[in-house]
């Protein structure tokens, strides 16, 4: 039997405005601005930009406003606003080699081209709490040093050069990459088709594989060869003009590990590498996504596929928030009539075992 | 393709790089920009201003194949001005009026930019940006590690 | 300077509803083949695409499509224009291509190489836009098929020689096959893949 029902509109209506009164809280505080959300919330902002996979610090701060803070919801907010926008095209790809950089740091050589610049960062803090932000207390301006940096050049160069270290990928440099909004995702994915999963993963997913691997669970005896955060130029080509013009800049976040492997039939010992790139100032995200982009080149290397952080199908099919709360929280809706099979199962079931007779009477029918 | 279109290379430099220059003015050195120049009644919009994505790349390892790190919102225009010369403005974000306004002094520059209105303009943004680069990277340079060794241990 | 000229205007004034109302007017040519339907819209393109391939490009087009051009369409300013005004990339090679527009100038005569989809993904086939001289006034067909009750007469001028033997034989790897918009001036036809052709009995 299908029984529709209707109603509840009402109900929903009176919510949403409840919603939005409990979203402004007391009316005796100032109500946030999306300004104050992108000055002093930056680092939510930064997160929801990753993970709904769309740079822009406005309409991300917006989303956090609109979410009440819940991020999962104000990525999703994100990611259904950007469905509504025409594709203009692809852009070149970004230099991170040639990043202003704002923080750099190596836990793999102490000197190196450049220094290690540790920029704004939690590491070093206390983790006590700070009262004196409970007032709007006065902040120092920065110290400077007027010293104009040397170049910064990467840890994976210094390897390099030994030819201790694979190189950046095995692929052409030209190849096309795919791209996962475009085409339906088929296991097994590409390493570019991964890796662009991985940059919009839900962080604490990629968290908890990353440490699964440092636990035990896929051992990649991994190294933060190199971490820098800063900006770089957006460069797209227009066809109307047969040459690339700057958009202007993203900050986003790189992580290098560098791997020891001792070695396949193929390969001498050497390191290998896991690669993190995430928009935004985002460093523990882009380390896990490090490390799970190493762990999932298991195979590549001949690697036992033993754990979950090696599965890829497990990895980028549950790495999603948006898919993942979708499909967890669609259990919200009505599911009635499912229920009622459900329970006339468990009744005969019970009748079944209490009185044997029902079942074999049943069976004759 | 490209090398086909493309216009000798000297013209070409100076074209990405103001447009690039004119990607990061703010709307209001635009528009102050324009102010104080002849006024532009004949405008005519030929494409946009529209916003929408493009999708950003990156290397895996920094330099190796592409791969689509994720998007971003561009809002670009393209005007015509009564000479019939099209400039083109795009920049990141969703702002459409100061897109706008560096399509119309794209074309002004295109132009020959007899008034200096643009020169002028792009002089100001690069030393502007320069500036904030500057104060950035002091700010980092603060934060550089000066190691220094205590004691040598086979001392 | 008269190229560009060309290259940046004619696009729909209203692009939205203009889109929407060429789109559907195709769904429903799609859904009722082998009837003549016009397009209403103020798209022009360089010469010498039609007004069809233009308003058509404009609708179908964006940055995530490719498309080929016939040789005619390829070495005219229509390939620019269409890269501006669409962002579609242009391509040369047959197979990637997700529609293709054909000029009257070019007698199509090989139609290989086109994606025809797979079993899986049949959407994947490429659409084919293809000028012809006229689209009634030639020889009578006749066609049968879903969208069509009973059977339905037409008679494009300008079709390729071996045309009722392509159209059968791609019927045949169904669900597989390329579909076909005829077009002449704003007018259009559709003949897509489940469409069966033969010639009327006199």
């Amino acid at each position: 039997m299908y029984v529709a029902v209707k109603g509840g509109e009402a109900a929903i209506a009176n919510a949403h405005q409840l919603l939005a009164d409990r979203r402004r809280g007391a009316r005796s505080i100032p109500a946030l601005t999306v300004a104050q959300i992108g000055e002093q919330l930056g680092l939510a902002v930064d997160r929801v930009m990753a993970e709904a996979s769309l740079y822009d610090r406005a309409l991300a701060a917006l989303s956090i406003k609109q979410a009440r803070g819940d991020m999962i919801e104000a990525i999703f907010l994100l990611r259904a606003y950007r469905t509504t926008l025409p594709r203009f095209g692809y852009s070149d790809p970004v230099d991170t080699g040639a990043m202003e950089i704002e923080r750099r740091i190596s836990a793999t050589y102490k000197d190196l081209p450049g220094g290690q610049l540790l920029g704004p960062t939690f590491d070093y803090t206390h983790r006590l709490l700070d009262p004196s932000l409970l007032e709007d207390a006065a902040v120092a301006a920065p110290v400077r040093r007027e010293c104009g940096g040397e170049a910064v050049g990467r840890v994976s160069d210094i390897l390099g050069d030994e030819g201790l270290i694979e190189p950046d990928s095995r692929e052409p440099l030209d190849k096309v990459p795919g791209d996962i909004t475009r085409e339906p995702m088929d296991f097994p994915l590409s390493r570019d088709e991964r890796l662009q999963a991985l940059a919009r993963g839900d962080e604490g997913f990629l968290l908890a594989l990353a440490y699964s691997t440092q636990r035990g669970y896929a051992r990649t005896h991994p190294f933060a060869g190199e971490i820098r955060i800063g900006l770089v130029e957006v460069e797209i080509e227009l066809p109307e003009l047969g040459f690339s013009v700057s958009l202007g800049e993203i900050r986003v976040t790189e992580c290098q590990s560098v791997n020891q492997f001792k070695g396949s039939a193929t390969e001498p010992p050497q390191f290998t590498r896991g690669y993190g790139l995430v928009f935004g100032q985002s460093e523990r995200k882009a380390m896990a996504m490090a490390l799970v982009d190493r762990a999932l080149r298991a195979e590549e290397f001949g690697e036992d596929i033993v754990a979950p952080a090696q599965d890829e199908e497990f990895v980028i099919a549950h790495s999603d928030n948006v898919q993942a709360t979708g499909f967890v929280e669609h259990l919200k809706l009505p599911h009635y009539v499912d229920f009622q099979a459900e329970l006339d199962l468990v009744r005969r079931m019970r009748a079944e075992q209490q009185d044997p007779s029902t079942a074999s009477r049943e069976a004759a029918e | 393709m490209n090398q086909k279109q493309a216009a000798p290379a000297a013209p070409v430099t100076d074209r990405a790089r103001r447009m690039s220059l004119l990607a990061r003015a703010t709307r209001q050195e635009l528009a102050a920009c324009l102010e104080a120049g002849p006024k532009m009644a004949d405008v005519h919009p030929v494409r946009g201003p529209q916003t929408g994505l493009v999708m950003i790349r990156g290397r895996i390892g920094g330099g190796g194949n592409a791969f689509n790190l994720g998007e971003a919102t561009v809002t670009r225009a393209s005007i015509r001005l009564a000479s019939g010369v099209i400039g083109h403005g795009q920049r990141l974000g969703t702002d459409q009026e100061a897109t706008r306004l560096s399509a119309i002094l794209d074309a002004l520059a295109e132009e020959g930019d007899e008034a200096g209105l643009c020169r002028t303009l792009l002089q100001a943004i690069e030393r502007r940006l320069a500036e904030e680069a500057g104060q950035r990277d002091a700010e980092t340079q603060a934060t550089r590690v000066d190691f220094f060794t205590l004691v040598r241990g086979d001392d | 300077m008269q190229t560009d000229a060309q290259i940046f205007s004619g696009a729909f004034t209203s692009p939205v509803l203009s889109s929407q109302s060429v789109f559907r007017a195709l769904m429903d040519g799609m859904a009722r083949p082998g009837r003549v339907f016009s397009l209403v819209h103020d798209a022009s393109a360089p010469a010498p695409a039609c007004p069809s391939h233009a308003a058509l490009a404009l609708t179908l087009a964006d940055a995530d499509t490719s498309v080929w051009l016939s040789p005619a369409l390829a070495g005219s300013a229509f390939a620019r224009w269409l890269s501006f005004q669409t962002g579609a990339s242009i391509v040369s090679d047959r197979m990637v291509a997700m529609f293709a527009f054909v000029s009257r100038k070019d007698a199509l005569s090989d139609w290989n190489g086109f994606s025809l989809g797979s079993d899986t993904y049949p959407d994947r086939s490429a659409t084919l836009v293809v000028e012809v001289e006229a689209l009634s006034g030639g020889i009578p067909l006749i066609a049968e098929g879903p969208g069509i009750d009973g059977a339905v007469s037409l008679s494009p001028i300008g079709l390729p020689a071996d045309f009722l033997r392509e159209r059968a034989l791609n019927r045949s790897l169904y669900p597989r096959g390329i579909d076909l918009v005829l077009v002449c001036g704003s007018d259009c036809l559709c003949l897509p893949r489940t469409t069966r052709l033969m010639l009327e009995e006199v």
